[in-house]
This record gives structure tokens, sequence and C-alpha cells, in this order.
């Protein structure tokens, strides 16, 4: 096997040197009632050749494929990645270290993940930002649990129903056995989060809202900030495309005290939803009570500016039941990614790119309202929006399959009323052509 | 003296992103704009971020260098304890860049996704093969996650069954992660002092392990490379008890096709496929913390879980026992998928082999290295050892200065300073992947830093000093935070 | 780090077992670590302090000092309000390792003044190090 290096001579001197006779000696102190019993039931080894052809064989069952264009967004978003982010990101030296222990060995790693916290910081508007964290769903759990140990004695989050549905459910599994309360909010005609309920309760530590929320709507932030800081809790933002703050007011703007979510959408395939990427930032009073790994610079005894992990007084292996998160590995060659895509658009790239996304979703958004669609909510989008159809869509659906194309997702499984109701997203990898043959078949 | 590969390599200087480019470059291909412009509320529009204007090259030259000052496996060995930086291999970055499922979008209907669920599906049957656990999770993201998973599973069985159980006990060898992961679930971590030997004493679990006490937490192989030789009779008390014992599987890679986990008497346990299986670290994740449980927790797993039917693979989002989703969606499906093609390309005589060299190496490394450093417990280790500086610290010399020399040497040190009860431990776990003629160099080159420790201490202290940077000052960094530019 | 017979210990102060020391400021005791917890502790980066107003028992627990890499719980050695922060630890947490006595941590006032007397002497204080 080419990666066990040992020859057979090797293994005998080894062996001598530590005084055993044969491998199986090595294990001679392992009782005898906790051994392996039999072969493992694994199949292989397979070479280089058939495990290609193998999983090339797995690859064509997918729906996937230059043949094939997929409209849908909910989390998980088809963008164009550039190739030097692909190529830059594999290179072995960020693939093969590991987390930056020794920072005179690892100042690739460090000085990338420092400045992916700066461009991170810069896009949300917030004042610091993490090394990262698994991804926008345990990120929002993440931060709701900061804002319950900041609000110390207060016991209850509210997080807006419109928050990706996966979000939902992961914060409920990070907060179940904890003493807290979670309230979902209701929604507005324009499909906007109703605060209303919030003024109910006395004990509220953060509200949390996505914008895009989980519809497409761009949430009204400032609003939102101002009445949540009014009854003294934090206020939470939370997304799932970080592109729209290429366009749009970031939520650092509008006073957000946390902001979190989902960084896939910056040079990382979606991969069935993994690796994605948790982006985490904060307000600087809160860096103390902020989960996850941080670099900073610093200078070593030359005077050289430096970088290394700091504030580590957080975390679990100093601090251990009483860190502020669990969390050890995060997503680091995620963030690299993120952080090369972000330097590759630049500021004008992210600007340009962004209202592309905003006129290719438009452009779909008009063909389809003009084809008897009628918004869900009359709210206003970025590159994700949710229709109803009159007539049955699911034929619809099914002979555009059929071409190739899988045009919207049904919001039934994750909202039960609202049949027929289905969320699409268009995105710079959308031709206007795809959108052309897709609204033909709509109006057939 | 004796040298490693380590020399003066060339290393460019390159300042930080922000302090270069100017506005009007471009490193990007914008797809062409094939639909109108559209209006915008103009309430809505921001400013864009701050970001600078790059060219490609800029780009390039950028992260090129950058890499250039990071040292990993790739570069050479990477002996860090407990964290089995093992080759990973290229094969694999291929098979994870596979165009079918890289491009794979979560959320399309399961008959569009046949062949990801049946990677997925088929994985956590290798991974329960290689256990001996019944039934296994992927959608962990990390070890640590991993870990959380489980705990909640302890919770949602215990408050099922009625039981108030607040406690755990947790050896003073764990990782950090073990008792952050069990306060996040509200039980009170009680530590389990370690016996004499370096092992637990099941006296010692006997006299803590009560009706209020969910179970215990147990690293096997132990972060002193030890394998807990009472396993069984602890396990056997825990479950005496009415509790339940969750197995840190982040030394799996000692104890493949060697040790039956279940038969262990373990209810649950973690896989690090960052570690044992091969797939690559990438500065500090992404990684996978698959959760492998027995029948009786099965029910508890997180949802959705991939089933096989006559009709092919399906989802099954509903599960009344199920603690629910720990994953936005099914968990880094690309650290999956290296796992899958490592497991594949190795088969099962080669894994077994594996581990089986793993521990040679890391015996091996220990039988040469006693005479020089002081052996913390002199027991059989596995896949790694635990020295301390006991005999450096006379001549003022420490673990981390010899760590600090190791880097001189091109050797990414061991872990140090870890576990705890070790005083100045120095955690060197090899992994199969290190010939015989690497370690012999390495373990010289070490040998040759405790020599420079007796006469030359001040080049210890001063190391390292070929690197782009030397000595960090942490406490700066610390006092006065600057975490971004 | 420092033998102990290098170690600073004024004799006009009481000192707890958690190494605190405690001195009688009229109706108050002011509190502050020992220069042997300043020297175990290495570099301290970060202080928490408690609020002003805050009550804690006797060896309660009444903040944390911070070094790079460890985090250590300081007790009150005596039960009582918490009367005054030192602030300037906040911003220069580095005064404890320069002088720890001059740099006191929070000013308590006390609720039983017999526990200040049964705190250690310096000498005794000094026979608890040397064990």
């Amino acid at each position: 096997m080419r990666y066990l290096p040992h020859t057979e001579e090797e293994i005998a001197e080894m062996l001598a040197v530590i005084g055993q006779q044969s491998l199986a000696d090595l294990f001679a102190h392992i009782p005898a009632d906790t051994r392996f019993q039999g072969e493992l039931d694994i199949p292989g080894p397979l070479s280089e050749w058939d495990l290609t052809t193998h999983l090339e064989v797995l690859g064509q069952s997918m729906f996937t494929g230059s043949s094939r264009a997929v409209l849908i967004g909910a989390g998980s978003y088809d963008h164009h990645i550039p190739e030097i982010v692909r190529s830059l990101s594999g290179r072995s030296e960020f693939l093969t270290a590991y987390t930056p222990y020794q920072p005179e060995m690892a100042q690739g790693t460090l000085q990338g993940i420092f400045e992916f916290q700066t461009l991170t910081a810069r896009l949300l508007g917030m004042e610091v930002a993490n090394a990262s964290m698994y991804d926008g769903a345990s990120a929002l759990a993440e931060a709701l649990l900061m804002a319950l140990r900041i609000g110390k004695k207060k016991g209850t989050v509210a997080i807006s129903s419109a928050i990706h549905p996966h979000y939902r459910e992961v914060v409920k599994t990070y907060l179940e056995p904890g003493p807290f309360e979670i309230v979902e909010l209701s929604l507005g005609d324009d499909g906007r989060t109703d605060l209303s309920a919030l003024s109910a309760i006395d004990d509220l530590a953060g509200v949390a809202i996505q914008s895009p929320n989980f519809f497409g709507i761009i949430e009204d932030h400032q609003q939102s900030a101002d009445f949540v800081h009014g009854l003294g809790a934090l206020y939470i933002a939370c997304f799932s495309e970080p592109l729209t703050f290429g366009l749009f007011k970031n939520p650092g703007s509008a006073g957000a005290d946390i902001v979190c979510g989902e960084g896939q959408s910056f040079g990382m395939k979606q991969s069935f939803g993994g690796s994605g990427l948790g982006m985490f930032g904060c307000k600087q009073e809160f860096v103390r009570n902020m989960p996850g790994r941080v670099v900073g610079q610093t200078v070593d005894k030359d005077g050289k500016r430096g970088f290394v992990l700091t504030l580590s007084t957080r975390e679990q292996h100093i601090r251990r039941e009483k860190a502020t998160s669990n969390i050890c590995s995060n997503q680091g060659l995620c963030a690299m990614t993120a952080a090369i895509y972000m330097a590759t658009l630049g500021h004008t790239g992210m600007r340009q790119l962004a209202r592309l996304n905003y006129d290719k979703a438009a452009y779909l958004r008009k063909g389809l309202l003009a084809a008897g669609a009628k918004p869900l909510f009359s709210g206003p989008v970025f590159n994700e929006f949710a229709v109803v159809f009159e007539k049955d869509f699911t034929p619809v659906r099914q002979r555009l399959l059929d071409q190739g194309i899988a045009a919207g997702l049904s919001l039934e499984p994750y909202y039960p009323d609202l049949g027929n109701a289905f969320l699409f997203c268009a995105t710079e990898t959308v031709s206007r052509a795809l959108i052309d043959e897709l609204l033909e078949e709509v109006r057939r | 003296m004796t040298h490693g590969p380590g020399t003066n390599g060339l290393i460019l200087e390159e300042p930080l992103l922000w302090e270069k480019g100017k506005p009007g470059r471009v490193a990007y291909s914008l797809p062409h704009r094939d639909v109108p412009e559209e209006t915008v509320d103009q309430n809505l529009l921001g400013d864009g971020p701050e970001f600078t204007d790059l060219g490609e090259l800029d780009v390039v030259r950028h992260y090129t260098r950058l890499s250039q000052w990071n040292f990993g496996i790739d570069t050479g060995m990477y002996p860090l304890g407990s964290c089995t930086m093992k080759y990973n291999p290229k094969i694999n970055e291929k098979m994870a860049a596979t165009a079918g499922l890289a491009s794979a979008h979560p959320l399309l209907e399961a008959g569009l996704s046949q062949g990801i669920l049946k990677l997925y599906y088929e994985l956590e049957q290798f991974l329960s093969a290689i256990t001996g656990m019944d039934a296994v999770s992927l959608q962990p993201s990390a070890g640590a996650q991993g870990e959380l998973t489980a705990m909640l599973m302890f919770a949602a069985y215990f408050r099922k069954k009625g039981e108030q159980r607040t406690k755990i006990l947790i050896p003073d060898t764990a990782h950090g992660t073990n008792p952050a992961s069990a306060a996040l679930c509200g039980f009170t971590a009680i530590p389990l002092a370690s016996g004499k030997h370096g092992i637990l004493d099941p006296t010692a679990v006997e006299e803590l392990m009560d009706d209020e006490t969910v179970g215990i937490m147990v690293t096997n192989p132990n972060t002193l490379g030890l394998f807990e030789e009472h396993i069984r009779e602890i396990t056997d008390i825990v479950h005496s008890r009415g509790g339940l014992v969750y197995g840190d599987g982040a030394n799996m890679n000692a104890i493949m096709g060697v040790v039956d986990i279940k038969r262990c008497g373990i209810d649950a346990v973690h896989l690090n496929l960052h570690k044992t299986f091969s797939t690559p670290h990438g500065g500090g994740g992404p990684g996978s913390g698959p959760v492998c449980v027995t029948a009786e927790l099965a029910p508890y797993l997180p949802v959705p879980r991939v089933a096989r039917t006559d009709e092919g693979y399906v989802l099954e989002t509903q599960s009344a026992e199920s603690i629910g989703r720990v994953h936005g969606f099914f968990g880094n499906v690309s650290v999956l998928i290296r796992a899958y093609s490592y497991i594949l390309s190795m088969g099962p005589n080669n894994l077994k082999k594996a581990s089986q060299l793993a521990v040679l190496n890391g015996a091996y490394v220990k039988a040469r290295l006693l005479d020089t450093f002081d052996l913390a417990y002199d027991r059989p280790c596995m896949h790694e050892c635990v020295f301390s500086d006991a005999r450096q610290l006379p001549f003022k010399i420490t673990t981390l200065d010899m760590a600090k020399r190791l880097i001189d040497h091109g050797y990414h040190p061991p872990t140090i300073y870890f576990p705890l009860v070790v005083s100045g431990a120095i955690m060197i776990e090899p992994t199969e992947t290190e010939c015989k003629d690497d370690l012999d160099s390495f373990i010289e080159v070490f040998q040759a830093i405790a020599q420079e420790a007796e006469n030359d201490g001040e080049r210890l202290r001063q190391a390292p000093v070929i690197t782009k940077v030397r000595r960090l000052d942490e406490t700066q960094a610390a006092r006065k935070p600057c975490l971004r530019g | 780090m420092k033998e102990i017979e290098e170690l600073d210990l004024p004799g006009d102060i009481y000192y707890s077992k958690e190494h605190e020391w405690a001195a009688k400021d009229g109706d108050l005791i002011r509190i502050g670590i020992s220069d042997y917890a300043q020297d175990q502790l290495g570099d301290i980066v970060f202080v928490e302090l408690p609020e002003p107003g805050a009550s804690f028992e006797r060896n309660e627990e009444f903040g944390t000092l911070e070094s790079v890499k460890a985090v250590s719980e300081i007790y009150l050695p005596v039960s009582g309000e918490i009367v005054a922060v030192n602030t300037e630890l906040e911003d220069a947490p580095e005064l404890l390792n320069e002088n720890p006595y001059l740099n006191w941590i929070v000013e308590v006032r006390p609720n039983d003044i017999d526990q200040y007397d049964e705190l250690l002497s310096r000498d005794d204080y000094l026979a608890m190090l040397k064990g």
C-alpha cells in the first residue's frame, strides 16, 4: 500500500529496538474481551483508477453537470468560483497544516485568517470577527447562547420564523438541554418579521432575524435593532447569502450586536451542503464572550509584525467546562478560501457581482409574475424570492426537470400552510437564455 | 551537529492585503451581463465592503507567499500528538472535487441525489464496521461537535427514561472539548484522576458513579498514549448504575481492526475523520466528527438519516426521539468523500496494518528517546508517547525551548504542555506514514537538541532563528488585542 | 519564577491560603494578590472585576485573572460587599505584575471583621508556601 512506507526489513529492525517479536506483540496488553473479532467488513482496496471510476459513476447519478441548472438557493448558492480561488486555496501548505499552535511555522495560516477576520468584519460592518464557525446554522445557535451568556439571568431568545428552517432546528438542538425558552416570531404581509410579540417577554436576552430571510425578503434591520435595543436585549443579524452586502447595507450599520451566517457563497463548492463556513462577528465590547478562535496581530522578539492565536482563555482547552463554546477545529480552510474570494473580487467586483445577481433574479421574478405567478410577500428581495402559482406547479416543475432545470423549491415541507409556493434563486451563473426557456415552459 | 531538513530557505515578504492594490485593478472575471439593470430601492443600498481592488497576479503572489510561510504534512514530519498528522492522499482531493458530487445542491429531492446518498450510506456502514457500533451519524462537523451530539443524545436518553442525571465523570487526561461539550448539555464535569500508572482505576469510578451521574467520557487510548486496560470493568460499573459511556475516538488510529469499541462497553464514540481517516486539517478545519452508537441509542441520532429502500436511498427526516439537526445540511460532505475514498483505497487489511504501523512508530520513537527524555509513564505505549522536560529543567531549558529548536531543524514540534497531568509534556505521535529513515533523523535531531540543552542552552532559548518571524509576543497580543486591520 | 526567598511579602498585611492579601483601611478592607500569586501567573493579560455593590461570601470567587494560557479565580478572603473596584486594571492588567501591593483589586465592606483577624500573618503565609 503506497501510504505505508515500511519495508519488512525495517519492521523487523524496529521491533528489535523495541524488544518485540511481531507487530501483534505490540498489542499484547490489550485485554482479550475488548479485541476485534475477525476481519474488518469493508470493501477494497481499490486502485486509484478503480476509485476514480467508482466516484465518477456516483457523480453521474446526481442532478448536476453542464446540461443541468438548479434555480434553488435556500442556503446553498451556485456561484462561479474563480480559478485562482480554487488553485490558491488548494495549496498543500494551507491544506495539510494543523491549527496554528506553533505560530513561527504557521504565519501563512495566521495572516490569512487575520485578513479573513478583517474582510469579514468590513463586509458585515462589525468591529470584530472570529476565525470561523462550522456553518451558518451552528453559528446562529452559538450567537444565541452568547446572547444568553451576556444576558446573564435572562432566559428567553426570540427568532424569526423566516430564519432558514434548518438553522432553527439546529438552534433547538443546541438550546434544548438548557433552561432556555425560544419564541418564534411570525411574519407580516410584506414577509418581514413581526416584532409585536416581543414586548410581552420580560427576560429577553436576544432576538435573531435573518436578512435576506428564508423567503428572500430583505428585513429592516435598522428598525428591528432599534426596537430590540429599546427592550434591553441584543440584536442578532443572521444571513445565508453574504453576497447581499455587496449591494445592500450591512447589518453592522443598523447596530446589530452579533452578526452570523453562512459563507459558502464565497468560493466554496456546494458539495451537498458542506463544507461551508460559519461567519461570526460582534461588537468589540462582547469579544470576551465570543465563541471560536481568533487571530491577533503582535510582534516577534525582533519587533517584526506577526500573528498568533489569541484570547485563548475563552476557549475549551484552557477554560474547559467554563469555555464560551466547545468549538476547537472550525472551518479554517473554508475561511481562507472565503478570504481569497473576497480579495479576488475586491470592492468593485463584489459590487458588480451583487448587482448582477440582483438583476438576474429580478429578470426571472418579473417573468414569472408576467406568467401569472403571484409574489408570496411584497417586500424587497436580492437574488432569491418566493412566488405562489395559481395552478399546481408540480407538473411544470417535472417537465422542467426533464429539460435539465430544477426550478424552485417547494415551501410546503417547511411551512405546511404555503401550498404551491416555491422559492426561486438566480445567480450570475444562470443565463438569460435558460431563464427564457424556463419561462416558456411555465407559460405553456 | 546532526541536522534535519531545515535550511535558510528563501522567504519573501508580503504585506497585508489592504496594504497593496489600487482602485481599478481587477482579479475577477465577471460573467456576461445579459439582463437589464433593474431599479434598486435607494433606502436599501449600501456602500459595498471596504475591500481593496487587486490584480490577478497580486492575489496569486499574495497567497503563494503566505503559503510558503506555512508548514504542512507535505512539507515535513508533523509529530503533533493526539492530532494524527498522517499523509493526506492527493487522490482524495480529486475525489472530493468529482464534478457530479461537488456541485450537488443539498435540497433537491432524494431521487436526484442518489450517488451522494449511496456514498453517505456506505460510509456509515464502513465506520460502523470499523468501530463495531450499530449506527452512525455523519452530520457533526468536527470532533467537538461529535462530542456535543453524543452528550445531547445522552441527555435525551435520560429525559426519556425520566431520570435526573446531572454529573459526568471526566478523566484529568481528557481533551478540553470533553468538559466543554458536557457543560453545553448542563452536565457538571466531575474530574476523575488517573491512576498512578497513567490509566483509570476502576475503584475510582466505583466511588464516584452514582444514580445522579450520566456516566463517563473516556478517551481510549488515552492522551498519554496508553490503552485503558480496565475499560471493560469501568464500563460494567457505569452500566450497572444505569449510566452511559462516551468514547472519545480521537486516538482511533491506534486500534483499527484491533479493538472493538462496542465490546469495550462504549455506548457512543466519535471519530475524527481529519485524524484517523487522513482528511486534511486545512489549518483548522473543516473536519468531520461522525458519531457511532449502539442500537439502543440509535433512535436519538440527528436527523435526517439516510436509509436504503427498494426504491433507492431516501432521507428520513422524522424521528420522535432524535435530538434534531446539528448541521444546516448533511455535515462536511466534502470531508466525508475524502474519508470514503481513503477507506476504499486502503481496504480492510491495510487499515489494520496502518494501526499496527502507527503503534510500531510510536513505540520505536519511545524506545529510542528513553535515554534522552524523562518518560511520563513507563507502560506499553500505543501510537504516541509522552515525555517531559524533567531532565532538562535543571539546565533551565523547558519543553518550549526544545520545541522551538526543532523548528530550526525543519520539524513541526510535538504537542507540548498537554496532557495537563504531565508537567512540561512532550507528546509525540509520528503516525504510520513516516518511514524509518525519517523517524531516525527526527530522533537524532531531538537527541542533539537535548545535548544542546546541557551545553548550549542559549541556542534553544533563542530558537527559532530561521523562520520568517521569531518567538512572538503573545502577552501583548492578549493585553491589547488587535483582531483586524 | 522567583525562589521563595525572593518573594516580596510585606509584614503589615494579611494573606489567604488562595494567595490574596487583605489590608484594613478604616472600616474597609482592600484586597489584592500576593507577589507569589502574580509570579506564578506570569504576565497577567486580563482582569475580570465584580460590579460594585455585589456581595460575596468568604472564600467565594469574585473575579478572574487571566494570563496568556491560564485562568485563575480570585476568592474573597472575607465576606462582604464590594465598595470599589480598581478600574485602572481594566486597561492595564500588567500593574498587578509590576506591584501587586500598590495595585489593589477591590475594596470590601466586611460583614464580620473577625474574619480579617483569622487570616494568615506574613510568617504563617511564608510557612505555608514553604510547605
